[in-house]
């Protein structure tokens, strides 16, 4: 018998998420993926001055903030020809590399571990022998049976206390498979991340002023260096960054890193799991020679189809052929009709809601059920995220991305296959957040090389006056966020913005079917997944938070005939 | 009866020196200072720990993101035990529809006793179409979370003033908390807020036990009655007429002031230039930035965030927003060139001084 189960809603992404799933005999065997908000920003950028486009388009989302800001400067520099100076691109560098690091342990702490962790059962755990086991794998001085015991006696007394934010989760449900002292060290963990996240996040106070929603600049960044002033980028500004990243490399490799290889080696299975789409797309990040030059980007540019990983295709956002939305079963229309595809320049944003009247119980029935567009890249439905940015490097030869990818799947002693998984796309999570600290490390070592070399400018002005426009411009900004590949597409006429769109990485996961019915990568990942106990559908929530939608849901459960069986919520 | 705070904070291992320095830590955040910590120590020994929810609609999440940067670390670890946070999309770890459950119970068992802490705008246009959580719509929700509700805390500008949805043209008609539920609430504007402004609002209202004093636009005077350029550490070079006068110049690597460059600290009443951001790390100005005036109404549509305010009312640090009312950048031309010419005179032997120094430089 089939059961449709709806999960409603998965916030912290540009909008609300709903699934719904129908599993029929323990497995699901459709899906079908849906925004339920639309703020209409791309109509309130219309008009404005391209220079104030960061600010709003950063506002798009706070938990992955910045790299809406950073994909609208360079949207605007695309479209204006500025070059950004060396300087400044390396503090873009840090910031940028500090957000992957930063929502990463968030994700893998605060989002995904329950997922994973039982809280309940890290109270059988025996807290000198979870020292041993964690002194086994980390040097990190916390890990402590006097810690661990401290840790125990909170969660006693959280327990004793009705578990406050931790209620009612599935603790118990036979799919958690760690021993008691592993939950305990991922729950100790878990706090001191919390503690720890709003440390590294000081990087982007000291460049941008604050966060969340750091400042950025067309041109470069707003921050001036000058190591002989105290109200400039200093020697004091500069040292209390590197204290933050020799603190962020430590919690990295000695917290997140053994951490996510110990539960990982417990759930191998879910290498079976949750694949979903099998072509991958990359913008390519960071840049070491300019943004004009992708070939020296750290990470690699291009497109990987059905897991072929010994061909890179070339990927061009300005190729009007390339990436399109469609809106066939989305709440849009297009002027041209509802199953053409738009490239962005092009691109058209009038909103026109054709679900069901509120308050409803499902979107069965519906042929268009969500406010996400469909983004295809020559027609192919992609998966992007950190999975999609190791496999585009990884067959494009590069070798600090093929050397932490090798060991990595070594230390779990699984082949490279394993990777096209519910399993491999969370795996992929601290690889890239261990390659992100690395080029950390390194941009601050070039930023002191400059400082020490009084090459500080971090502004290019040329451009700066809406006089020295042409009248008529267009630019791409690609970032490849911690979520995935995310580009602004900017028109500019008469130094005003005439379109804007964009296309973030939760747009290519998250959308809904295109006009050929393809599914894309939410709703394809989602199938083949067993549900053992529709009332915890646990396995649900591993594979789509693997895609990192920061998501917290409720689910309802209904039966054939629609009625209302359960609902649960999870985070 | 639950626990009190400090039963409860014992019960999570934290020691009695913890405790007090928890207390006048919160004592100094709540504007108490140091002395009020004893009136802390004794209101968090009896109080019992008073139940929240928080609820998201139209927002990026920005507000909980800055919530849990929070300064001092034992408010952050403690506030999420001493509150009862009953509900929150972003913190719970789970419960199915045990989460619901927990949400209504909290209502039928708190009537007028529980605390709402409201994150994002609520669209209005369209039967409301344009937010739906669960199927229902975000003012339906509102509107039963908010009936037996002791208080309202509008998170950020989103809920506090519609912020970056409703700026022209709003598409969605998305609609400030206030506009929409007949009791008083609690704003607290920012895009985000200051993490430790919000912990403070807080731990107002649960120490004090009685709502802040507000403005007219319903802001805590304790963070909003000042503007950022009255207490900006730049003000002194704005007295003195040195000024940015391009990206990165000589005035940039100097922190001179920003206003030139569109600087919204003049008519921007909040506590950055105090309080800073990121457990005092920096806030925009410092990092050579200008104010873009996240926290007041409006700010999206108070003109290009890069061009200079041609004026704005009052020079006096005692000016507040209730004195001279809502101060936007338009009013009259003469204003601000005025003030700086008349500096400018006054300063003229320094900024004299400076210019020689810059052409000793050259």
């Amino acid at each position: 018998m089939a059961t449709r189960v709806v999960v409603d809603p998965v916030t912290r992404i540009e909008g609300h998420l709903r699934i719904e799933a129908v599993v029929e005999n323990g497995v699901i065997t459709d899906a079908f993926s849906a925004g339920t908000m639309v703020r209409g920003l791309e109509k309130i950028l219309i008009g404005r001055d391209p220079r104030d486009a960061w600010a709003i388009t950063e506002r798009v989302c706070g938990v992955c903030t910045t790299v809406h800001a950073l994909a609208s400067v360079r949207s605007v520099e695309d479209a204006l020809g500025i070059s950004v100076p060396p300087t400044a691109e390396l503090i873009r560098n840090i910031m940028l590399t500090t957000q992957y690091v930063q929502d990463h342990v968030i994700h893998f702490y605060h989002l995904h571990a329950l997922d994973w962790v039982d809280i309940v059962n890290a109270l059988k755990a025996d807290p000198k022998k979870a020292a041993d086991l964690a002194q086994s794998f980390s040097k990190w001085d916390k890990n402590t049976a006097s810690y661990f015991s401290e840790v125990q006696d909170k969660i006693k007394a959280f327990a004793a206390s009705g578990m406050g934010i931790f209620a009612n989760g599935y603790w118990g449900h036979p799919a958690y498979k760690l021993p008691p002292e592993a939950n305990l060290i991922a729950v100790a963990h878990y706090l001191d991340a919390l503690q720890w996240q709003k440390e590294i996040v000081k990087v982007h106070a000291v460049f941008g002023g604050k966060n969340p929603h750091p400042n950025y600049l067309v041109g470069g960044v707003p921050c001036s260096i000058n190591v002989n002033e105290v109200a400039a980028i200093n020697m004091e500004r500069l040292d209390l960054v590197g204290r933050l990243i020799s603190q962020a490399d430590e919690f990295v490799n000695e917290v997140y890193i053994p951490d996510l290889l110990t539960v990982a080696s417990f759930y191998k299975d879910w290498a079976k799991y949750g694949g979903g789409l099998s072509n991958y797309l990359c913008y390519g990040e960071f840049p070491t020679k300019g943004f004009s030059h992708p070939e020296a980007f750290k990470y690699a540019r291009g497109a990987v189809l059905n897991r072929d990983l010994s061909t890179v295709l070339p990927v061009n956002p300005r190729d009007q052929q390339e990436i399109k939305e469609y809106i066939a079963h989305s709440w849009y229309t297009y002027d041209g009709g509802n199953d053409v595809g738009l490239h962005p320049w092009a691109g058209e944003t009038q909103i026109k809601y054709a679900g069901p009247k509120p308050p409803f119980e499902s979107l069965e029935g519906f042929d268009k059920y969500s406010f996400l567009k469909t983004p295809r890249w020559k027609e192919n439905p992609m998966e992007v995220g950190p999975l999609a940015r190791l496999l585009v490097s990884y067959a494009a030869g590069h070798a600090d991305v093929k050397d932490t990818v090798g060991m990595v799947l070594g230390k779990l002693g699984v082949p490279v296959g394993a990777l096209f998984s519910t399993l491999g796309r969370t795996a992929a999570r601290g690889i890239d957040a261990a390659l992100a600290m690395i080029w950390l490390k390194e941009f601050y070592g070039e930023l002191m090389d400059r400082v020490k070399n009084n090459d500080v400018s971090t502004f290019n002005g040329e451009m700066w006056e809406p006089k020295s426009w042409p009248a008529d411009a267009e630019g791409v900004g690609l970032v490849e966020a911690p979520r995935g590949a995310l580009a602004h597409w900017i028109k500019i006429h008469n130094g005003a913005i005439d379109n804007y769109q964009l296309v973030v990485p939760t747009t290519w996961n998250g959308s809904p079917r295109d006009a050929k019915n393809q599914r894309s990568s939410f709703e394809s990942a989602l199938i083949g997944t067993p549900v053992a106990n529709l009332e915890q559908p646990v396995e649900i929530i591993r594979t789509i938070h693997s895609f990192d939608p920061c998501l917290a849901c409720a689910v309802h459960l209904y039966d054939p005939q629609g009625r209302h069986l359960h609902q649960i919520s999870f985070e | 009866m639950g626990d009190t705070i400090w039963q409860s904070m014992q019960k999570k291992g934290y020691s009695r020196r913890d405790f007090l320095q928890f207390c006048s830590a919160a004592a100094v955040m709540a504007g108490l200072g140091k002395s009020g910590a004893a009136q802390v120590v004794s209101a968090f020994e009896k109080k019992e720990k008073p139940a929240v929810v928080w609820m998201h609609f139209q927002e990026c999440t920005c507000c909980s993101e800055s919530f849990i940067r929070a300064s001092h670390p034992i408010v952050a670890d403690a506030l999420l035990d001493v509150l009862s946070l009953n509900y929150t999309e972003t913190l719970m770890a789970a419960s199915g529809f045990q989460a619901e459950k927990s949400l209504n119970d909290t209502i039928a068992n708190n009537k007028g006793k529980y605390i709402v802490l409201v994150e994002g705008a609520v669209p209005t246009k369209d039967d409301g179409v344009y937010c739906m959580v669960g199927g229902k719509t975000a003012e339906s929700i509102l509107q039963t979370v908010a009936a037996d509700a002791a208080a309202i805390v509008a998170w950020g500008s989103c809920a506090s003033n519609g912020c970056v949805q409703a700026a022209k043209p709003n598409p969605t008609g998305a609609t400030p908390i206030y506009k929409l539920v007949d009791k008083p609430v609690i704003n607290v504007p920012g895009c985000p807020p200051i993490a430790d402004v919000m912990m403070s609002v807080v731990t107002h209202l649960l120490v004090l036990g009685q709502v802040p004093e507000l403005d007219n636009q319903g802001r805590p005077k304790e963070f909003y009655g000042r503007r950022v350029h009255d207490t900006c550490y730049r003000r002194a070079n704005y007295d003195a007429g040195l000024f940015v006068e391009a990206w990165d110049d000589e005035g940039a690597r100097k922190g001179y002031c920003l206003y030139k460059m569109g600087c919204k600290g003049p008519v921007t009443y909040n506590a950055c230039s105090v309080v800073k951001w990121n457990e005092g790390t920096s806030y925009p100005i410092q990092s050579g930035h200008n104010c873009i005036g996240c926290s007041e109404a409006g700010f999206w549509d108070n003109g290009p965030f890069y061009k200079h305010l041609t004026s704005f009312p009052g020079f006096g640090v005692e000016s507040t927003a209730d004195t001279i009312g809502t101060a936007v950048g338009v009013a009259t031309i003469a204003g601000v060139a005025a003030h700086a010419v008349v500096t400018n005179i006054r300063k003229r032997s320094v900024i004299a001084e400076v210019h020689a120094e810059d052409q000793k430089e050259l």
